[in-house]
Formats: structure tokens, sequence, C-alpha cells
């Protein structure tokens, strides 16, 4: 087997080393996961070896061969036939996919799209992933345009294909689909990197795993041989005993992974926190009725773009809607965000980088953005804000702790705590609607945001979860209901029962 | 903060050495007319008070067009603004009768000039938010109708007859001069550094700079956490238009003590290269409308050896130098 990716690589940022002589080893046309907690610097690696961001010292080679790092951008990368899929994707939002999959490679004057179309549709048809070439990107729902990202770099002649978190926007078929496809890729000759912090991911796809920890690597574990032939549905068998999946976490973490318990469901009597009645979305929603009583957690599965937005939208009263909405015994239908979260909302939006956070502005000020009862009103009370803004970062363990850092430089599941240190936070909290609350976060952070929700219900809130996760809502919710084309078709509690519902499987 | 300062460092060095190629191909030796330019401003105190009176229409002008920056909000109308101040307050000052004492007669123009450049701010503001109208396409526009607008006002109440001067103000409304050598520094530049410091505070300090800022930064979050977006856009364009509008506490109650067709004109837009040039924030703003002061004053005092258009143009060198030096210090990383 030959080796397609041989690096060792350091990186700064702002002085902070991210990257601390990091290696990574894939053989090619082998799936290979690269695991590590949020901020422990996967995706700058992946990063640099597609030529997006610039490595400060170390050595590359792809496919044999020693690459300068001086030179190497995302042309030299492409050029090598490295493509990657990005967490928060990189298509240009006002083009079709299919000049997207042209850019940067037109090659004259004239535009001639229709083969290029006709290829990318043949392609994604083969490998499985259907597209539609000629769709505006930013119309595409998450998983759809992630689909397309994939077959574009395919298309663009990609033989290595790093995909970062690219489950993260899926549900569970989407998931599996999209597993079973890698490892076609693989068996014909592409290579794939995987990065992902869900371990069962692993275990049903990887031929080997590497393990960064705080920049560094600090494992690399490979599989039986013979995994290359077992189909991924039986995958955990072909895993030797030693390299287990708590091995891996043990890894990631440094110790071992904190089970959360589900919290006990509140009596039938307890209050309402959290009523709709028949609220609907022009267009994407309808008629969703249901209750969140204190000290429960209600969770909202089903596949994206299914109403999910739409829903956690119009109860924060940032989307136009129909029916009643009550917050405890408040009734805010009509009413501006900001009076719903005076009524004792608390909400955290499905993308931090789009609505949770101020990214350029400091960690004490997104703590405290909005906060009017911790800034004051007018006046902002710059001590209490401090002393606010350490209880947080020390409450949800934000890395770095410091409080002037700027929230860009944090990983994911630091911004992610940050929201949610803002919003769990609120005085005299009647309801939670937390949207995706552990998308694209590690499972250090997704134990501790867990933990926090469970609080918010042990502490008299009632919360709702929107999630894509499906073990998410398992370890979190007392009643799971189920979003299909804007309509709850049903609740379960068990996960055949849910996937059926979310296919619409069940009629 | 250090990379703000690096910005306009950077963007100020790279517009001084194109302004140097521009010397030089009007076939003079920059070092001599730099020279020349600083030697004759600080040799005299006129010229000096010069400098201070184009720096207060500009301090004025550049805490404006910041504040609407700083909501994400783009005011290429500061010019318009500040033409509708100028009229508004020289409409109020020839119509105070002339015993008025000046602790009446100076806020009420001063309030007049806020008013009108505020009322121009905030129908560009509505426009904005209720209509989603691009604020840069109605701001420029509204420059134009402003100024024929002011022109009709103007021939029509305040020029004397057959001129573009208008009749004197109230002695009450008149703003005193600095005492500098009988240039046209005048006390609005006390009004402008007030102005400039109470800012400051309200941006750094208080809940309603950090709703201004948070709206400009990401709006999808200021909404989240319930920020009213669309009032906060249309209040930072009412405040930035009355800033604009108080520049002609400037230029019509100091100075001349009249209306003048044309008083103050570009310190609209040069207020622009204020702005961003000072990096929107106060002490920023201050600091550059010293330095464009002296260049535009600056280009008087060379007249001899260069044309005032180059330093006209300066500016405008200024504007892309440090929007390229922005770019390029986010780039390059702190």
């Amino acid at each position: 087997m030959t080796t397609m990716i041989d690096a060792t690589l350091t990186k700064r940022y702002a002085g902070r080393e991210v990257l601390r002589a990091a290696t990574l080893r894939v053989e090619s046309g082998s799936v290979h996961a690269l695991v590590g907690e949020n901020g422990a610097g996967k995706s700058t690696l992946v990063k640099i070896i597609a030529g997006i961001v610039p490595a400060d010292g170390g050595t590359l080679a792809i496919a044999g061969a020693s690459r300068a790092l001086a030179r190497w951008d995302r042309r030299a990368a492409r050029a090598a036939s490295v493509g990657i899929v990005q967490q928060h994707g990189a298509f240009a939002g006002t083009l079709s996919v299919v000049e997207n999959a042209v850019l940067g490679s037109e090659g004259g004057a004239m535009l001639d799209l229709a083969p290029v179309a006709r290829a990318l549709a043949k392609l994604g048809d083969e490998i499985g992933l259907p597209v539609d070439p000629w769709a505006r990107a930013d119309r595409l729902p998450l998983g759809v345009a992630q689909r397309a990202e994939i077959v574009t770099a395919l298309y663009q002649g990609a033989k290595l294909l790093i995909l970062d978190e690219p489950t993260a926007v899926l549900a569970p078929v989407e998931v599996d689909g999209l597993l079973a496809t890698l490892r076609r890729l693989a068996k014909a000759g592409t290579t794939i990197v995987l990065v992902t912090h869900k371990l069962d991911e692993v275990r049903a796809v990887a031929d080997a795993v590497t393990v960064l920890r705080a920049g560094e690597t600090v494992a690399r574990i490979e599989a039986a041989r013979d995994r290359s032939i077992a189909s991924a549905g039986d995958a955990g068998t072909t895993w030797p005993p030693s390299l287990d999946v708590r091995a891996i976490a043990r890894a990631m973490v440094g110790a071992d992974v904190p089970a959360g318990d589900k919290i006990e469901a509140p009596a039938e009597v307890a209050p309402v926190a959290l009523a709709l009645a028949k609220v609907g979305v022009a267009g994407a929603l309808h008629d969703v009725t249901l209750e969140v009583r204190r000290g429960e957690l209600v969770g909202i599965a089903g596949v994206d773009g299914n109403g999910q937005r739409e829903l956690a939208l119009a109860i924060a009263g940032l989307a136009a809607h129909t029916g009643r909405v009550r917050i405890g015994a408040r009734d805010v239908t009509g009413a501006a965000a900001a009076r719903r979260l005076a009524a004792g909302l608390a909400y955290i939006p499905e993308d931090r980088h789009h609505g949770g956070l101020v990214l350029d502005a400091s960690v004490a000020d997104n703590l405290a953005l909005g906060r009017r009862d911790i800034t004051g009103a007018f006046r902002i009370d710059r001590a209490r804000v401090a002393t606010f803004a350490a209880e947080r970062i020390r409450e949800l363990d934000v890395r770095p702790p410091d409080a002037h850092a700027i929230a860009r430089a944090l990983s994911g599941g630091n911004q992610q705590k940050l929201v949610i240190g803002r919003e769990l936070s609120r005085p005299a909290l009647s309801a939670v609607v937390a949207a995706q609350p552990t998308r694209g976060v590690d499972l250090g952070a997704v134990a501790r945001i867990h933990d926090q929700l469970r609080a918010a219900a042990r502490a008299g809130a009632g919360v709702l979860v929107i999630s894509a996760d499906l073990d998410e809502l398992l370890a979190l919710c007392h009643r799971i209901f189920v979003l299909l084309r804007g309509r709850i078709v049903g609740s379960a509690v068990e996960r055949a029962a849910l996937g059926a519902l979310m296919t619409g499987a069940s009629g | 903060m250090k990379r703000e300062l690096e910005a306009a460092a950077i963007a100020l060095l790279a517009s001084v050495a194109i302004g140097s190629v521009l010397i030089m191909l009007y076939g003079q030796s920059p070092a001599h007319v730099w020279w020349q330019m600083i030697a004759r401003t600080f040799s005299s105190e006129y010229n000096v008070g010069q400098v201070l009176f184009k720096a207060t229409g500009l301090v004025l002008t550049g805490l404006g067009v910041a504040i609407a920056l700083d909501a994400g909000l783009f005011n290429i109308g500061a010019e318009g603004q500040m033409v509708a101040g100028l009229v508004a307050c020289a409409c109020t000052g020839t119509a105070l009768p002339a015993g008025t004492p000046a602790v009446i007669a100076i806020p009420a123009c001063a309030l007049a000039a806020a008013a009108a450049g505020g009322a121009v701010g905030a129908l560009i503001g509505g426009l904005r938010v209720w209509r989603n109208a691009n604020e840069v396409i109605t701001s420029i526009m509204l420059n134009e109708i402003v100024a024929a607008v002011a022109l009709a006002i103007a021939s029509r109440y305040i020029f004397a007859n057959g001129t573009t001067t208008g009749l004197p103000i109230a002695p009450g409304a008149e703003m005193p001069d600095l005492g500098m050598a009988g240039s046209a520094a005048n006390g609005a530049l006390v009004l402008a550094l007030l102005l400039a410091a109470a800012l400051w505070w309200l941006r750094a300090r208080t809940t309603w700079g950090q709703a201004l800022r948070t709206v400009g930064a990401d709006a999808e979050a200021a909404r989240s956490v319930g920020l009213g977006v669309g009032r906060v856009r249309v209040l930072a364009m009412t405040a930035s238009g009355a800033l604009c509008g108080l520049a002609a506490v400037n230029f019509v109650l100091g100075d001349r003590h009249a209306y003048e067709q044309s008083a103050g004109a570009g310190t609209g837009f040069f207020g622009l290269a204020v702005a961003l040039l000072g990096r929107q924030h106060p002490a920023g703003i201050v600091a550059s409308a010293l330095v464009l002061g002296l260049l535009t004053s600056g280009g008087l005092v060379v007249n001899d050896l260069i044309p005032k258009d180059l330093t006209t143009l300066l500016v405008g060198v200024v504007v892309l130098a440090i929007t390229c030096a922005s770019a390029f210090v986010r780039r390059t990383g702190g």
C-alpha cells in the first residue's frame, strides 16, 4: 500500500501553537478518521493539507511526492488532486452547483456548462449522491449542499477527499448512506480523510484512526487487516478488543468519557413552560402543537430541512408565524424577540456563526450580549460583566480561559459554550429552545452542554431540543417528536421507531 | 487597538508615498513641498487656526459617518446632511431677533442644524429598514436633492439681494472666535471635542454603544438576543445625520456668521475619509481630522508650489489606502 499523506505540521495562531508537529499518515485507498476534541487542531490540520491555510513549519508529502510548504496553496493542492468539503461549506451561494464546479478552472472566456452539468449528475448517480447541478447553492439544505460539494470535488478529479465533520448536518439515514458511499469510494481507489467527533462513525467506516489532542498526535490506531473486506454494517466485529471505541475516546480526552444519565421526568401535573398551539410558518411549518412542562426535556427529531429551523425562529419571535406561543403563563404571540426573552425564554440558535455570536467581539462581550440584567440598562457595569464572564468560563470550562479573547479565535465547541453560557444563565428561565446545540462540537463539550441543558430542566425550565443527532435526543429527552415536511408526524422514544417516522416509512 | 493603529499608519505612509510621486510628476521636490507645508503651517498662528477650523468640521462629519458605520451603514450622504444643517442653522440664525442672548441663540441654531441633518439621516435609515433601499444609493442621491432644495430655500429666505451670501445671523448666535490671528477657528472646536468624548463614552461604555456595534458586526446575532435591529439602524442614521448637520455650527455660527453658498463644501465627503482613517474610534477621528485638516489647509499654503487640487486628490488616496490597509492588516493577523 502506498502512502497518500505523510505530514508533520506546526501552526501558530496569534502566538498560540494549535499544531505542534502533529503527524498524519494516510494510506492510499483507505478511509482514515481524524478525531479529537474541539480545539485539538483537526480542522487546521486538514486545511493545511488542502492548501487553505498556510503552515508555519513541518513537512508534507502527498502521493509520495514531497511538497514545499511555502508554495502549498489551494491551487497547488487542487493540482495534486486534493479535494476538501469544509464544515461550513465553500460554495458561492449565488451560483448554481455546476457554476461552483467550474469555478477557478473555467479555462476560457466562454462557459459551456451543459456538459459539466450532465457529468455532475451522472457522477452523482453513480456514487449514490444524486445532485441537481442547476440548483442555486444557497437554496440547498445543508445536507444536500454537502452532497453536491462531495460530487463536485470528485468531478474536479480529487484522488484524496477530505471531509470536515460531514455528518454534523445529516440525519441518521443520511449518515448511513454517506458512510456507505465513502466505503465504496475508497474501494474504487479514492483516499478519504474523515474528520469527526462521532466514534460510532469511526467504527463503521474507518480503516485507521489518528487521534489529535491539543495540537499533537497522541495515537494512531489501525483496524485489523480484514477490515477492508468487511461491510459497514458489521464493522464493529472486526475491531481487535484492544482498539475499541473507548480506547479512542480515552486518547481523545485523556480520560474516560462521562456518560450523562437522563434526568427524571417531571410529574404530569408540572406547569407548562412552553406551549405551542397550531404554530405555522408560511411554506415551512404547519399546525405544530405541543407542550413542554417545567423540568421536562422534549426533543424535535427530523431530517434537516423539515421545518426545524422555522420552528426555532417562530418560538424565538424571529419569524412571522400563525398560531399561538405561550412562555410560562405569558402569551407571547405577536411579541418581538426581546419580549419573549424577557418572558423567560432562552434561545440557542442553530448556527453559532450566524446569529449565535459576534465573532469579532470578545468572549466577555459575547457572554453578556443583550443581557441587560448583567450589563445594566444603560451604562455598562464592567466589573459585573467581568465577574459574570469569569463565572461562565469556569462553569463551562471555556478554553482558553480568557475573557478578552476574540470569539473567532475559539474552537467551535468553545464558541458554542459561550452561546450556552449566555442563554442558560438568564434569570427566571421558563423555557429553553436549543437548536442543534452540539452541532460540530467535540465529545468533551457535548457532555458539558448536555449537563447544562439537564441542569436547566432540573432547575425548572422546560427545554425543547431541536437536533438532527438522534443519539443526542435519545440521551437527553423524555419525549421526542418527529418533524417531517413541516408537520409533527408522531412521537417515539426508541431509535427504530423514530427512524421510521423521520423517513415517513410508518405512513 | 494596535492593529487599528497599524492600519492607519500604513495607510498614511502609503498616501504620503503616493503623494510624493504625484508631486514629483508635477515637477517639484516632494521633500521640499512636504517640508514647506509643515513649516509654513506651524510658523503662522493664522495657519494653525485654519487647520483647526477645517479639522472642526471634519471631526463632526467624521463622527457622523463613523456612527453609521458602527451600525453597519455606509453614509455617503454626509455632505447633504451637512448642507441641510447649514441652511436650517442659517434660517434660524437670521430669524432670531437681534437681541437674543447667546445661551438661547447658539443652542437654538445648533439644534436646528442637528434636526435638519438628522431628518435627512432618518429618511435614509427609514428607507433602508422599511423599504430595504440600500443606504449608499439613497444617501448619495439625496446629496443632490438636498443641495437643490437648500439652494431654493437659501435664495428665497437667506441670500442678500442678488448675491450668494446670506444675511448676517443674530449677533447672539455668533460663535466666538478662538482669537488665533484672525483665523476662522472658533468655539465649534470645543463642541466637536466634547461630542467626540461623549461618543467615545457612549460607544465603549454603554449598552447603546454595544447594541450599535452588535448590529453592525452581526445583525443576525443582534436579533437573536432581542435587539431591535431596525430601530438601532434608524437611530444610528438619524444620529449620523445630526452630527453631520452640526458641522454648520462651525461654518455658519463661526467663521462668516452668515450662510454662504458652498460654505464648508467637501467637509461631508472628507468626513468619510476621516471616519475610515480614524477606524471609527472617536480619538482616531480627532487625530485623522487634524491630519486631513493639515492636508487641506496645507494645500493652500503651498499653493505656489503645487495646485490645491493635488491635496484633494490626496484625500482620495487616503481613502483607498486605508481600505487596502485594513484588509492587509486583517489578512496578516495579529
